[in-house]
């Protein structure tokens, strides 16, 4: 019974809902003292949700955890810390105008405010663990690993023996992260029970000493790191096909219409969001664009709808007659205006897509609001516009005037893409076009793709479900850290290989 | 000399009335609720502030006594100021509407029953609202002892003021000692720059955005009253005290949200408030001083962003209202 004796949590049959979605579905885990358990899966596969429910953030619907083999209810983060649970989340919750000291005593009401003293064992806990910091210095004047640690040293100074990192090292460097492992490493030695979350392979097997898999909200399987290989690992993490019987005829004759050419983009704090990114995009397809969140297919969708500054590389598009128009540089409207047929279908749709508080009519004008007569707007159209895509999508709302905010997500989206379609694109971008729908919706979404396809439209369709890729696209093009890790026929290509593009790419390029 | 001296004294008396609206707001805006409603707050403080003392004193007749006449403006006024916080808490915390239309529905609605009480008052007392000679002179007495006062310069500079003065310094510096050196400050400010993290804390955000902006209310409000009973000689005057709010507000602004800022600052904002009577240059409109104090504010606004000081920033989440489960 010696393992009975390591274990410092126990999951049991742990179920979290959001609505009709199930993030977790009866999941059991254990997370043992003087271990390092890497917590893998794709995006949205609910590791953050799993972790959410130790450290207070959201209860679970059903299912029970277990502290040292008694059960135990933890109903906030405050209560977390009370039973040695903390959780280090993605973004870090620190006052910038605060000193490290003043940070880490935030809430703890107990304790007698001396900064001194409070100085005194945060160094203690650094030498301890290896950590580097200035008690007294300012958060804003840190930098992110900096303020990282201070999150660390919050979580350990509240006396926390389990510890979770949800992707500790998306914002480190290479030499930052060797850091952060040492530091790992000695509180491992120093019987913590740590669990990190995150979907780099090349991490995992350098860190940890057990893995635990989720798929799609379930439990897959726990493995010692020992015994596995990132390719028995990307297996379990994607999963084995499934079949959703899409339907994917063959566009007659595909011609280019969409060349971009070593397109790069830098952020504002010169990072590069896309290097040298070179594709093609036919008539009669559908593109299918995978990668794990966040490897540039955002910026890479809105470079090419003139949203985002290009720093180099070209974005053309071929006309039929075969001339070429140059977009780089130019604004979404001097793009409409040349007559280049784009249509974008963006991830965030009341944000960027559709404003909430108008109705489907006012949504509809937002495209077509220059054809008014001098200051007068012209509603008859959008009103046609809107009430086709009513009848034509199904789309559920009391009247075409009805703010498209209150609306369900399903159809939010069928407002937006029947917009974005209505308006005969000859180029087809969409973003996560299926997140959050249910099944019915999301064919409705797929077949109003392909229909589009078949009229000659080039089709971009940036997705996370690998198995909707594979069956939707015809070819897929795969981008990692915004780089193109490659680009496949999505007849021939397996689930494992993209997967395997997705993260191994990474690996060599941290290294 | 003589003009310098009566210059500095008259910016203390306007002075102190700002004083008091500005470090109330301070309070509030630390909390992260951006309260516009100061103009409001403040003309509720004078309206109950005078109506506190005036019956107080019909009630008491002859025994009147001047420091629990004094003890009931301020109280009135506090009451006043907090009821009409608490109505914004209510609205912007709890109910979670827009800080900013709330705060200006509670400018209009609080120069509205700041005249209403006001009028009210005039036409019930059939005509003329005003305490005794006598309680006036205790509202615009001189606290220290007349040696004091009597040392040339300084004395009327540093000693010649009413209570309501140094009563002021005394919540300047009690506020300056709360914010920077207590546990409660701490959390305070926390709440102010990151809800979501002091959340997280464990800190109840709910209780301190109330407590502060309800207490920040009351002290604003005691300035409504102080300009009423010393300014405008314990009559409802509304017109002396419109748009000082505002400038409360500006003020805040200026003192970079530090309490002990709002000391020289409200009295330099004073000095500019009524150069005009005092140093008058032909042919420069009286119009041209009063937007002076705003002007100052823009420079100081400019000032403080071209220097990028991360310390000198507003509360990080002024003006947002923080709900837990949006994310």
């Amino acid at each position: 019974m010696l393992l009975e004796h390591n274990c410092a949590i126990e999951m049991r049959g742990i179920t979290k809902r959001f609505g009709q979605v199930v993030a977790n579905d009866s999941i059991d885990m254990r997370i043992n003292r003087g271990e390092i358990l890497a917590l893998l899966g794709e995006n949205g596969s609910g590791k953050t949700t799993l972790m959410n429910m130790l450290s207070g953030i959201y209860q679970p619907d059903e299912g029970e955890i277990y502290k040292d083999g008694e059960r135990i209810f933890i109903r906030s983060p405050r209560e977390a810390y009370g039973y040695g649970i903390g959780m280090i989340h993605q973004h870090y919750k620190l006052i910038e105008v605060f000193t490290a000291a003043q940070n880490i005593v935030l809430g703890l009401d107990d304790e007698k405010m001396d900064l001194r003293r409070t100085n005194e064992k945060v160094m203690e806990i650094c030498s301890r663990y290896g950590f580097e910091v200035d008690p007294s210095r300012k958060v804003y004047d840190m930098s992110v690993s900096q303020k990282q640690t201070i999150e660390i040293i919050k979580v350990l100074y509240r006396g926390a023996d389990i510890l979770v990192l949800d992707e500790p090292t998306a914002v480190l460097t290479p030499q930052e992260t060797q850091k952060l492992f040492k530091v790992l490493l000695n509180m491992k030695a120093d019987g913590k029970a740590i669990v990190i979350i995150t979907h780099k392979l090349h991490e995992v097997m350098e860190v940890s000493d057990k893995v635990a898999v989720l798929r799609k909200g379930k439990y897959i399987g726990t493995v010692n790191t020992s015994e596995t290989d990132p390719q028995a690992l990307t297996d379990m993490m994607v999963g084995h096909a499934v079949t959703l019987n899409i339907e994917r005829p063959r566009y007659p004759e595909p011609k280019r219409k969409l060349v971009v050419e070593n397109l790069t983009c830098v952020d504002n704090e010169g990072v590069r969001k896309l290097d040298r990114v070179s594709f093609e995009a036919n008539t009669g397809e559908i593109l299918g664009v995978a990668g794990i969140s966040g490897s540039g297919q955002k910026e890479l969708l809105e470079a090419i709808t003139g949203l985002y500054p290009v720093k180099e590389g070209s974005i053309r598009f071929v006309r039929d007659d075969g001339s070429e128009a140059e977009l780089v540089g130019m604004t979404p409207r001097r793009i409409r205006e040349t007559g280049v047929g784009m249509a974008f279908v963006p991830e965030d749709r009341l944000g960027m897509g559709l404003v909430g508080s108008m109705g489907m009519t006012g949504n509809m004008m937002l495209r077509s609001w220059r054809n008014g007569r001098g200051a007068f707007l012209r509603k008859k159209e959008p009103e046609d516009l809107a009430n086709g895509i009513w009848k034509e999508l199904d789309v559920v709302t009391p009247s075409i005037t009805y703010p498209v905010r209150r609306l369900s997500g399903g159809n939010v989206q069928k407002v937006l893409v029947g917009r974005e379609i209505a308006g005969n694109p000859q180029v087809l971008m969409t973003a996560y076009a299926v997140r959050g729908l249910d099944i019915n919706t999301s064919y409705t979404i797929y077949n109003l793709l392909t229909e589009q396809k078949m009229k000659g439209v080039a089709v971009l369709y940036v997705g996370e479900d690998l198995d909707v890729l594979i069956e939707l696209a015809d070819r897929i093009l795969v981008l990692c850290g915004g780089q193109v890790a490659g680009c496949v026929d999505a007849r021939s290509v397996t689930k494992e290989e993209i997967g395997l593009m997705m993260t191994q790419f990474n690996a060599k390029g941290a290294e | 000399m003589t003009t310098i001296i009566t210059l500095i004294t008259a910016a203390v008396t306007f002075g102190t009335v700002l004083m008091y609206g500005t470090l109330g707001e301070i309070l509030t805006e630390k909390s992260g609720n951006l309260n516009l409603g100061v103009e409001g707050i403040m003309y509720m403080g004078g309206a109950f502030g005078l109506a506190g003392a005036f019956y107080y004193e019909k009630a008491a007749g002859a025994a009147v006594s001047g420091p629990l006449a004094i003890i009931i403006a301020i109280a009135a006024a506090f009451a006043a100021g907090m009821a009409a916080s608490a109505i914004y808490s209510f609205i912007t915390v709890t109910l979670r509407a827009n800080q900013n239309v709330t705060g200006l529905a509670l400018s209009i609605f609080g120069t509205g029953i700041g005249q209403f009480v006001g009028e009210f008052m005039r036409v019930s007392e059939g005509g003329y609202v005003a305490l005794s000679n006598d309680l006036k002179g205790v509202f615009s007495a001189q606290v220290f002892p007349k040696f004091l006062v009597d040392i040339p310069v300084i004395g009327s500079i540093l000693f010649s003021h009413t209570i309501f003065f140094y009563l002021a310094i005394a919540v300047a510096v009690l506020m300056y000692l709360f914010l920077a050196k207590t546990r409660y400050g701490m959390y305070l400010t926390a709440v102010g720059e990151s809800p979501s993290t002091s959340d997280a804390a464990g800190i109840n955000i709910t209780k301190y955005k109330y407590l502060a902006t309800v207490i920040g209310g009351g002290i604003s409000a005691i300035g409504g009253m102080v300009y009423i009973m010393t300014t405008a000689g314990c009559v409802w005057n509304h017109e002396g005290l419109s748009g000082v709010g505002w400038l409360a507000v500006a003020l805040v602004i200026f003192c970079m949200w530090r309490p002990l800022n709002a000391i020289w600052g409200s009295v330099l904002f004073g000095a500019m408030m009524i150069m005009y009577l005092r140093v008058s240059i032909p042919f420069i409109p009286t119009e041209i001083y009063k937007i002076l104090p705003y002007i100052v504010t823009v420079i100081v606004l400019i000032l403080t962003s071209m220097r990028n000081s991360r310390d000198r920033q507003p509360p990080a989440s002024l003006g947002l209202n923080y709900f837990r489960e949006e994310r």
